[in-house]
């Protein structure tokens, strides 16, 4: 792996509440390598949002609190920056695609003029017409027709997917080193879904972006990303390169996602989803919070007790890590399935 | 914009840039004019911000009316010297207490000092129209900044504001006005303004907090910092223009409590002092001199309330009309 851009180390985020001490992050480290498409994967609370916004330093503090932990991000550490600097690398260098686009466009300002925006926060005394000229184009390569005249336009005069475009029009307008996508295409429907990942992939090879894609869809980031972080908890339980991933999962909760699935060339009467609820975060359950819903845990103690590390696996090749402390049982187990399964 | 080759061309224009990233998408316009069409939207003409602004005021028709009505109004009383029959201070006494009547063109009658009345009600739109838009302009200014940091930083910040502001509140207006009054002396239309200015501007602040409490918690907020926008860039841009209709429709009450609180202050002998007239001063001295002679009374009250409606008229139509995301049509 080539120098990363990005570098998370021991992210450890809290929200401190009437009900206690949330752990929404603990612990969190993964690298991002400079044009990589990297999807955080896992459940709503999960973590990917949060840990995202806080490198940002988005998150409200307080509540919040970023209570240990390093971002570098081309050796600057993302936390402890000045307010000056991180706005200037917010929508600059690292920019954000946000989850919906109905309500994170200002229902007041033509699209021209938000996208206006991002150009002149960034590039101080570019003349209008500049700006005007580069938000046309960057409509014109998200793939909005009539450019020249839509700018005009209010959000209310686009479409879901015409407003996401946008959205992702905004995002790369400064050239940034890093995109980070929150759910991208969650609020659409799956028609436009379609059309969005194009976008995307068009956004990301038009500016050679790093991409973070947060996501709880798998089918997502098979499409579009290279690697893949599993979070579950507020802890990452998986890192794994895409294909290592859906071949041979190395965590038992990245099974249950994937069982969870529908799949199209088997035939299933009903999905399969992983038992049980998400823990609360509040009082995660003690040693792997996954156990008790895991499948592969057997009431082991091991499980209950001791928090699981990232580490290599047997059956993992090529910086494949999980937390799950048999994480060969499941691939062997996984592999035993499969020779059992009838040749069709 | 409606030459169809114009349209081909923009979208041709189009065209080869987005096969050029590599997007085999439905957008992607064959050219013809029914596709052009259809993905430009509804809107063919594309309409300025204002132009939009100015039709859906225009549909507006209370609003439209009192606009001319306010202006008609305000002309007069700008023009005042100049139109006015008599002076407003202008004493004949062969000619006291008379009912409206036509003759010498006394239609609002005159007073026990033999005043036309016409005269010092045309006067006293002059002085009272100064003295509300005056008001109401700093009076949403201060609300408008103290409610606006207020409510966007929150915490400490809001905490002291507010409590400013009802401090302001709590204070018996009358008993301020008339305290500032004598101290800084009665009968001067700005010192009125400035001391009414500072006693109107907590509701709007109150409203201005309240919006951007709401407001400052969207996504596009969110998505503003998101892009690297400052704090004065969002409150200015972002949040402030969402606020425009609120705070438009309460200026043009403040407009008209202005008027009737300058009425008030008249009537309690602090506010503009005779021989000058304002609409307030003038109802007061009307109402001195008895039920016999209502013209003082009626005609002045008349045009506060023809004032005051056709502002809050006006008012309405504006905040529709400042509405992008308002699309309904006003029969």
């Amino acid at each position: 792996m080539p120098d990363p851009i990005l570098q998370l180390k021991n992210l450890t985020v809290e929200f401190h509440t009437e009900d206690g001490v949330v752990h929404a992050v603990t612990d969190v480290s993964w690298e991002l390598a400079p044009g990589e498409i990297l999807g955080i994967v896992g459940e709503s609370g999960s973590g990917k949002s949060v840990s995202m916004m806080s490198i940002l330093g988005l998150i409200p503090r307080p509540p919040g609190r970023i209570a240990s932990g390093e971002a570098l991000f081309n050796g600057e550490d993302l936390l402890t920056l000045s307010k000056r600097r991180l706005r200037e690398i917010r929508g600059g260098p690292m920019a954000m695609i946000f989850q919906d686009p109905m309500t994170s466009l200002n229902p007041v300002l033509t699209i021209g003029n938000q996208i206006d925006e991002a150009i002149k926060v960034h590039n101080a005394g570019i003349s209008d017409r500049a700006a005007e000229k580069r938000t046309i184009e960057l409509l014109e390569l998200v793939g909005v027709p009539y450019a020249e005249r839509r700018v005009k336009q209010y959000p209310h005069e686009f479409s879901g997917g015409m407003r996401q475009r946008a959205m992702i029009a905004m995002a790369i307008a400064n050239n940034p080193s890093i995109l980070i996508a929150d759910e991208p295409t969650t609020a659409l429907d799956v028609t436009i879904q379609a059309q969005i990942v194009e976008v995307l992939k068009a956004a990301q090879r038009e500016t050679h972006a790093a991409t973070i894609l947060i996501t709880h869809d798998l089918g997502l980031v098979a499409e579009l990303a290279d690697r893949v972080v599993v979070m579950y908890a507020g802890r990452v339980v998986e890192v794994s390169d895409v294909f290592a991933m859906f071949d041979k999962p190395g965590h038992p909760y990245t099974v249950g996602l994937m069982n969870s699935l529908a799949k199209l060339d088997t035939d299933q009467d009903r999905l399969e989803p992983i038992p049980g609820q998400p823990p609360s975060l509040v009082s995660p359950p003690p040693g792997c919070a996954f156990h008790p819903r895991c499948q592969l845990s057997h009431g082991r103690a091991i499980c209950r007790t001791e928090v699981p590390p990232l580490r290599p696996f047997a059956a993992g090749v090529g910086g494949h890590i999980s937390a799950c402390h048999f994480a060969e049982e499941l691939t062997a187990g996984r592999q035993h399935a499969e020779a059992a399964r009838p040749v069709s | 914009m409606h030459d169809p080759n114009v349209m081909r061309h923009s979208g041709g224009a189009g065209a080869p840039r987005q096969a050029a990233v590599g997007m085999p998408i439905a957008d992607v316009p064959a050219g013809t004019e029914t596709d052009l069409a259809y993905e430009a939207g509804v809107e063919l003409k594309a309409r300025s911000q204002w132009a939009y602004v100015r039709m859906r005021f225009f549909r507006h028709k209370p609003a439209v009316v009192s606009v001319v009505v306010l202006l008609l109004i305000a002309l007069v009383g700008l023009f005042a010297p100049q139109l006015a029959p008599y002076g407003y201070d202008e004493i004949n006494l062969n000619a006291i207490a008379m009912s409206p009547t036509f003759q010498d063109w006394h239609v609002f009658g005159t007073d026990q000092l033999g005043r036309d009345y016409l005269s010092r009600v045309m006067f006293g739109i002059r002085t009272s129209l100064w003295v509300a838009v005056m008001v109401a302009v700093l009076a949403t200014l201060i609300g408008t900044a103290i409610g606006a940091i207020a409510g966007y930083f929150g915490g400490t910040v809001d905490n002291l504001l507010m409590r400013f502001t009802d401090l302001i509140l709590t204070l018996p207006g009358l008993a301020v006005l008339l305290t500032a009054s004598v101290y800084f002396g009665a009968g001067d239309p700005l010192k009125t303004g400035l001391i009414l200015a500072f006693l109107l501007w907590t509701a709007v602040a109150r409203i201005v907090r309240g919006l951007f409490l709401s407001l400052r918690e969207k996504e596009f907020v969110e998505a503003a910092k998101a892009s690297g926008a400052g704090n004065t860039r969002i409150i200015m841009r972002h949040i402030l223009p969402n606020c425009v209709g609120p705070i438009v429709v309460f200026m043009t009450l403040v407009v008209a409590i202005a008027i009737l609180l300058e009425a008030a202050l008249s009537f309690l002998g602090f506010g503009i002092q005779p021989p000058n007239a304002a609409l307030g001063s003038l109802i007061d001295d009307g109402q001195e001199q008895g039920l016999e002679t209502w013209w003082l009374v009626t005609f002045p009250g008349l045009v506060i309330m023809i004032i005051a409606l056709c502002i809050n008229f006006i008012g309405d139509g504006l905040r529709d009309a400042l509405d992008p995301t308002q699309r309904r049509i006003r029969a």
